[in-house]
């Protein structure tokens, strides 16, 4: 890169890499990765100061489509690894990614823990309320009456409800937003990262494959009609008795957030070596 | 596949801010032109990867086209720099109105459909421009919005003629003999 690229405000395509999206055309996703980038470009934090950490599945490919360094881990465990970075680098911005199976099934118990540690880490989970890489199976946000060839009649298992579960559990932030909607989510996802602590955001991103009748999303997305309250009580209720289709930042507490830098972190390899050592 | 033209009923206004300067609705005007030509050119790599070349060819020719609209539009202002966006919108809704859904494409689709998206997208920028034209109260901008929207109009029919030369999908267009989702 050259001085006058290297002084020049990053733009989001500062944020894109070259490898091409193969997710299904029409998918939410591709909105997602470009609120992301936009949202980098928003904070103007340069690609070599953050981390993106993924797990499994289609959106868990995030990392690969960004210039940031990247990390596509092992299924469910992003908050994992995530956690791990952000504590051993404490100057990075760390962007945690996935989707529903990832993060509320295989990584429920790290969702969880997350949200309660409250590690200065941005999570943006990719709903589409099905396992869209292995073809079409119930997730744990799948309404339970969702009919389909691997589900007949439904599941009959009430969803997770992923914004009630994050409050409770001690998340700092919560919103919703929707991939029809990239430029709000851009916003959205650098308040997050602006936001001490642990921020959550559920974004609803359509699975046009598996779940076709999500395209009608973009009729039922709208604005919250309120602001951000700091009331967790206030935004329970609001959250427990929306329609679902909320969009904004619908918690934004105070709660402070781990406290980084307090352990030395060996930083040469030989120190690092020495601590695994039998 | 049928591309709609607009979802909801737009405001008289347009739904958004007005804008109170020229510059400012150069700005917006700037903003629907670079978003438009993003999403052809993210549409365009989804059917790429996905071998739908034909149609990545035609996405990518509408992203260059939008690209030399939003030229066009720093020129005539002077602009050497993007401006930064406006804080508020001028449109309703979501996107902004020359903007393809980008949940409208389908991996099968042809260049015909392809085109109608072009179509629905020049058809709402058009009413935009038209809406913005009635409701405005500076002059500057009317005359502006004026313009675009002829500009609109001569887009609108220039994908029709482009319609005419294309051939028609078949009814079994989105025929897949090995579909990612079985339905029987």
């Amino acid at each position: 890169m050259n001085d006058a690229l290297a002084c020049a405000p990053p733009t989001p395509q500062t944020y894109k890499s070259s490898y091409k999206p193969i997710w299904c055309p029409g998918c939410g996703d591709f909105s997602v990765l470009s609120s992301v980038t936009k949202a980098l470009a928003m904070i103007a934090v340069p690609p070599e100061k953050v981390a993106v950490v993924s797990g499994i599945g289609c959106s868990s490919r995030i990392p690969a489509y960004t210039t940031c360094y990247g990390f596509h881990g092992v299924h469910g465990r992003a908050l994992a690894a995530a956690t791990g970075l952000k504590v051993a680098r404490p100057d990075l911005t760390v962007l945690v990614a996935g989707g529903d199976g990832d993060g509320y099934s295989i990584g429920g118990n790290h969702f969880l823990h997350a949200c309660r540690r409250n590690v200065d880490l941005t999570y943006v989970v990719m709903d589409n309320h099905v396992y869209g890489m292995t073809k079409g199976q119930p997730s744990p946000t799948t309404e339970p009456d969702w009919d389909s060839k691997l589900s007949p009649g439904g599941t009959g298992v009430r969803s997770f409800h992923p914004l009630v579960i994050a409050l409770a559990s001690g998340a700092n932030f919560v919103a919703r937003a929707f991939s029809g909607d990239p430029n709000g989510t851009a916003e959205i996802i650098a308040q997050a990262i602006r936001h001490p602590g642990f921020s959550f955001i559920e974004i609803l991103s359509p699975c046009v494959t598996f779940r076709p009748e999500q395209r009608d999303w973009k009729n039922r997305a709208h604005p919250a009609p309120v602001t951000a309250t700091d009331d967790p009580a206030r935004a329970a209720r609001r959250i427990m008795t929306d329609d679902g289709f909320n969009i904004g930042v619908l918690y934004a507490g105070s709660r402070p957030p781990y406290p980084l830098g307090r352990t030395k972190v060996p930083v040469a390899v030989a120190e690092l070596e020495a601590e695994f050592a039998l | 596949m049928s591309p709609r033209v607009r979802r909801k009923a737009p405001a008289a206004n347009g739904g958004g801010a007005m804008p109170r300067t020229l510059t400012e609705f150069m700005a917006q005007a700037l903003v629907m032109e670079v978003e438009a030509a993003q999403r052809y050119i993210d549409l365009a790599d989804a059917m790429e990867t996905h071998n739908n070349r034909e149609v990545a060819a035609l996405f990518r020719k509408m992203a260059a086209i939008e690209g030399k609209h939003a030229e066009q539009i720093m020129r005539e202002m002077g602009w050497r720099e993007t401006p930064a966006p406006p804080g508020k919108r001028v449109w309703e809704g979501f996107e902004a109105p020359e903007t393809t859904p980008v949940d409208d494409v389908h991996y099968l689709m042809t260049p015909y459909h392809a085109l109608e998206l072009a179509l629905a997208a020049e058809i709402r920028a058009e009413r935009f421009f038209a809406r913005l034209v009635e409701a405005t109260t500076v002059e500057t901008v009317r005359r502006a919005a004026r313009e675009l929207r002829a500009e609109e109009e001569e887009h609108v029919a220039l994908i029709r003629a482009w319609m005419e030369k294309v051939e028609k999908p078949g009814p079994d267009w989105a025929h897949d003999p090995d579909p990612a989702r079985y339905l029987d």
